[in-house]
């Protein structure tokens, strides 16, 4: 099980203030963060993207690299990278560059955006925004595992010959992530590779996810990539700790109730009723948490947004040294209970191993091959 | 056949109001002409005001509203009816409609009706309330319900104009409403297209 953060990169006002951080500010907060998240043992950092204000992660890999070099442990990805408007040919090698310095670090969450002109800027058309996903994620895929390709498409110029370079580390490809919030065409697709799935619910009530995450399930299966129970699964959970629960309500409240989604909306406890949001103490963040399991099943990946809504740094920071205390009896908790049949978190070490066993072929399933067959 | 299921939907926010007074006028005159233990459903939007507001912002309905709409949507025909404000809907009767999914009215019967001071907006059930629900690709009886305040002086609580066109457009749709199918549950994922085909060969 693997635990960690995300962030959306928001430059948002303290609403309790009225301090708004600065550009440079903010990306050095979300530096220090990421350095953060490792010394508390946490397994993941990943930063968003976006290409208009109030948001500054523009350049994620820019920043990954950076983080990448000072961290030792942490897996660094996104939350998300935009496949649609992105051309799959430069994140296929800004990625695998990534992949190489950060000694493998590095996994990345495609997502297709919702942000409507982004499309129009990076001159693309938003009711195209699911054959953009496939299509782009399809090149995305055959750039890290054929070394030359030939390709035709409907989006995008041509390719003859061509060979992304630098050719991912140890020849595996950084792990892919699928994150949507209501589309059953995006659990399909990363059903269809065997990637993983990730369900940002943190917004919306769980019942809507479950559908979601159970069909993502189904379909891994019926790819022939395993059981419904071995699919990747990753989730999203937001919290605001202290030691005591009316400190953390008291606190949190301001930055709740202006905060960019759901502000000015439904009161802090309607909320927290609804969705997966937690405001209290330790002990209510572990045992909410530990309901994402009863819903979802075991899963592989939990993200936690922590530094949005205007939360001055030093806040943050204080709020993961909490995140640090929680996060091993969730570890405890989860690991005890998830079947040895059900996989880990994806690291590019077991995902070496894997690949070395399955060029065996006798290791192979028939559905395996198939699928291998189609892809090609 | 099972007796149908008729969705009230009243926009109306004062207490007491008449256009819930109008609303209950019409599901009467509709159930009077179905099969006994037909279910009339009345939803005051008044009551849900603050959770169709939340759903604009968050994009998803509180509990109270979910049922609401599953209410709506389940229905076999709905009546709506809204008081005129500056000429049109007013602000909640449309938010209600803001929030539902694309296509969860589509192919339904619908008798839309409004209120208001004098006779002389009742064509904005013309000109605004039926083009939404065309847009909604709901299907409006003929006849739309219009009660200036003059409306209700008559004896017996009712003019026989009004009565009148209550009793028709109640006709109207309980001839839709008796003879439909019971609408699909539209289930997104019973629909997805096998990524083979979504590749497109690719």
């Amino acid at each position: 099980m693997q635990f960690g953060i995300f962030s959306v990169g928001d430059v948002t006002t303290d609403p309790t203030n009225g301090r708004t951080p600065t550009e440079h500010e903010r990306i050095k907060a979300m530096v220090t963060i990421a350095r953060k998240a490792e010394d508390i043992g946490l397994d993941v950092f990943a930063t968003g993207e976006h290409h208009n204000p109030p948001f500054v992660p523009s350049s994620p890999t820019t920043m990954l690299g950076y983080i990448a070099a000072r961290t030792e442990k942490l897996i660094l990805s996104t939350a998300t990278t935009l496949i649609t408007t992105n051309d799959p040919v430069k994140i296929a090698e800004d990625f695998a560059m990534l992949q190489h310095l950060a000694d493998g670090r590095v996994d990345l969450m495609l997502g297709r955006g919702n942000t409507g002109p982004v499309y129009p800027w990076f001159g693309k058309d938003i009711g195209q925004g699911i054959e953009l996903a496939i299509e782009n994620y399809h090149l995305l895929y055959r750039l890290w595992r054929e070394d030359v390709v030939d390709w035709e498409g409907e989006f995008r110029t041509p390719l003859q010959g061509f060979t992304a370079t630098p050719r991912p580390l140890d020849g595996v490809p950084p792990f892919v992530w699928h994150g949507s919030i209501r589309s059953p065409e995006i659990a399909e697709q990363a059903a269809y590779y065997g990637d993983g799935f990730f369900a940002n619910h943190i917004f919306w009530p769980t019942e809507h996810f479950v559908r979601l995450v159970d069909f993502y399930r189904q379909r891994f299966a019926h790819y022939g990539h395993g059981t419904p129970e071995q699919a990747i699964v990753g989730l999203g959970g937001q919290v605001y700790m202290r030691k005591n629960s009316q400190d953390a309500v008291r606190e949190f409240r301001p930055y709740f109730d202006n905060a960019p989604v759901y502000g000015h909306g439904p009161s802090l406890e309607e909320f927290t009723g609804q969705t997966p949001l937690t405001v209290g103490s330790p002990q209510e963040v572990i045992d909410k948490t530990l309901t994402f399991r009863e819903h979802f099943g075991d899963y592989q990946r939990q993200l936690f947004l922590m530094d949005h809504a205007g939360l001055p740094l030093k806040t943050v920071l204080e709020q993961l040294d909490l995140l640090g205390d929680v996060v091993p009896v969730l570890r405890r908790e989860l690991d005890a209970v998830r079947p040895a049949d059900v996989p880990d978190g994806p690291t590019h070490e077991a995902r070496v191993a894997a690949s070395v066993a399955d060029a065996d072929p006798a290791e192979a399933g028939e559905a395996g091959s198939e699928l291998e067959a189609s892809r090609r | 056949m099972t007796a149908p299921a008729i969705a009230v939907i009243s926009a109306g926010l004062s207490q007491p109001s008449s256009t819930r007074l109008l609303a209950g006028k019409l599901a009467e005159a509709t159930a009077g002409q179905l099969p006994a233990g037909t279910e009339v459903i009345t939803i005051e939007l008044r009551d849900l005001a603050h959770d169709i507001v939340n759903a604009l912002l968050t994009g998803f309905p509180a509990p109270a509203l979910r049922e609401a709409i599953e209410q709506v949507v389940s229905a076999d025909a709905l009546i709506a009816v809204t008081p005129l404000y500056s000429g049109s809907y007013n602000g909640l009767f449309k938010s209600f409609f803001d929030v539902l999914d694309a296509g969860a009215l589509a192919g339904k019967p619908v008798l839309i009706a409004a209120t208001g001071g004098t006779a002389r907006h009742s064509l904005a059930l013309e000109h605004a309330i039926r083009p939404l629900f065309s847009y909604l690709r709901a299907i409006t009886v003929p006849t739309a319900v219009f009660a200036a305040t003059e409306d209700w002086g008559a004896a017996g609580g009712t003019g026989e104009g009004l009565t009148e066109r209550i009793e028709r457009a109640g006709a109207e749709l309980a001839a839709l409403a008796g003879r439909r199918e019971p609408p699909a549950k539209a289930d997104p994922y019973a629909s997805v297209t096998p990524f083979d085909q979504l590749l497109h060969g690719r």
